[in-house]
């Protein structure tokens, strides 16, 4: 299929992933990125982890080197919104006034972090999404607080708690649910979780909710749901993201939670979508997902731009085995594959006691998950047995 | 082209030697060995997945 040219809007990781993998196709049209953001695509996991620690600079963070930008011949529009879309005349809306005409579209405008309300602008309460943010944390720690609560023990707030840790700061850890990660990796493993935070000496508050946070202009204390008041300078809320599609209403395309591609990523006659924002179904695991991982954002980005070059005979199906890491203290938590708090669960290699291990989940007789702390080599080789489709009892068999 | 690894960024997740396994390997050690490091021209693109897809941004070319 030939276009005369593709427009993606989201300049980060996955719109630039899909812009470099267009020119590897030899797509040779212009190719414009629109992005909200007024700085060159950068990198986020750092910003939870060694950005915000205070050992990396910003120049770290880069994404691309201006050289291969330039060889690329990508044009950017940083600092641009796209406001709406017309699938009908094909019609991009900017908010600088401007409108462009596309004809391959890829979009990839990621998420935003979930608030809490009434919070949005009281001094020293903030979110973690951005490089500004994580400048303004940053700050924040800088400046030694009395202690930091962070509102939230998924892994953006699990992160952050740990890098303040490490900064000798008190930390208080507060989590709706059982155990820390616990949505994601299940009770049992979101116990071991939790004892790695309290060993490094976090306070960990578990099964209890944020009432309210107080202050005047400031935040001055933190009100939990079983009746403890907090005293806290800072506080970071990492309560989750909300993808970015309010632009998209009215567009013509299907949005519900996340825009709504098919299997291959499209979402409509040459408008594909990628990372974080995109909705599709993955049929190796014969579910609809989202997925919020760094690895997906790459793979996708490739996907999504490949097919805005291919026709519908030649499509193929996007079925990755989603895989995260999470760094948090010297642990290397990392996650391959789609697991269930009721998966039966095995530990393969090394102990829970060390801290080393590799864990492997079935369902109904078929390998689906493997869960690796400090056992990055072991997640990969047995994410590839997933990818496979081997069964339960093949993978513990599995000499790795 | 020459093959440059940051050892203090890279953390062994083999994800490199799962894209060109004849340049990569992360060995039972749990330590990334470059097996061929000024690989030719016909691994470029291979190579500059490898780049891409180093979630640690470990790997740079260097020409
Ligand atoms: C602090 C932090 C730590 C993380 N750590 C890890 C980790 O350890 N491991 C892991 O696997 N994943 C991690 N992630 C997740 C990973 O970074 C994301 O999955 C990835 O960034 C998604 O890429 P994306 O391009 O889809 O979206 P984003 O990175 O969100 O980029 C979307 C871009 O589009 C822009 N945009 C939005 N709306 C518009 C509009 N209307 N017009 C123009 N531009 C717009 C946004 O401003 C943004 O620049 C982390 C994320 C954060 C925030
Ligand atoms: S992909 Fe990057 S982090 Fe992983 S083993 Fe290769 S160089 Fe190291």
């Amino acid at each position: 299929m030939t276009r005369s040219s593709i427009t993606i809007v989201g300049a980060s990781l996955a719109g630039l992933r899909a812009a470099e993998s267009l020119r590897r196709q030899e797509f040779d049209g212009p190719i414009t990125l629109i992005g909200d953001e007024p700085h060159a695509p950068y990198d986020r996991p750092p910003l939870s982890k060694q950005f915000l620690a205070g050992d990396w600079d910003e120049e770290k963070l880069a994404l691309t080197k201006p050289e291969k930008l330039a060889d690329h011949d990508l044009t950017f529009r940083l600092g641009t919104r796209a406001t709406a879309f017309d699938l009908a005349t094909r019609r991009l809306s900017l908010d600088d006034g401007d409108s462009l005409e596309v004809d391959g579209l890829l979009i990839a405008t990621g998420a935003r972090c979930r608030t809490l309300p009434g919070t949005e602008d009281m001094e020293g309460v903030f979110v973690l999404r951005g490089l500004d943010d994580s400048l303004a944390i940053r700050a924040a720690l800088d400046a030694g607080p009395s202690r930091v609560v962070v509102v939230g023990a998924g892994f953006i707030g699990a992160e952050v708690a740990a890098t303040a840790r490490e900064r000798g700061l008190d930390v208080t850890l507060v989590e709706a649910l059982p155990q820390p990660l616990g949505r994601v990796l299940g009770d049992e493993m979101g116990a071991v979780c939790a004892d790695v935070h309290r060993e490094h000496g976090v306070d960990l508050r578990v099964g209890v909710g944020v009432d309210a946070i107080e202050g005047d202009d400031r935040v001055e204390r933190v009100r939990l749901s079983d009746g403890s008041v907090i005293d806290a300078d800072a506080v970071v809320v990492g309560i989750g993201v909300i993808p970015n599609t309010e632009w998209l209403e009215g567009s013509g395309l299907e949005i519900d939670n996340g825009i709504v591609c098919d299997a291959t990523c499209l979402a409509a006659p040459g408008v594909t979508a990628a990372g974080d924002v995109a909705r599709w179904p993955n049929h190796r695991f014969d579910e609809f997902m989202r997925v919020e991982h760094w690895d997906n954002a790459v793979e996708q980005g490739g996907h999504a731009a490949k097919r805005l070059l291919q026709s519908d005979d030649e499509a193929e199906p996007f079925m990755p085995v989603p895989w995260f890491w999470s760094d948090q203290y010297d642990r290397k938590i990392q996650l391959a594959g789609r697991i269930r708090p009721d998966d039966d669960m095995q530990i393969v290699t090394g102990s829970v006691e060390e801290r080393r291990f590799a864990a492997l989940y079935g369902r109904a007789g078929k390998f689906v998950g493997v869960l690796g702390f400090n056992r990055p080599r072991h997640v990969m080789q047995y994410k590839t047995l997933i990818q496979q489709g081997v069964s339960y009892d093949e993978a513990l068999a599995a000499e790795i | 082209m020459k093959i440059v690894v940051d050892f203090d960024l890279c953390e062994s997740n083999a994800i490199c030697m799962q894209i060109a396994p004849d340049l990569f390997e992360v060995r039972d050690d749990d330590f990334l060995y470059v097996l061929n490091e000024e690989p030719g021209e016909d691994r470029r693109e291979a190579l500059e997945e490898c780049v891409q897809r180093c979630p640690k941004q470990a790997i740079t070319i260097a020409e």
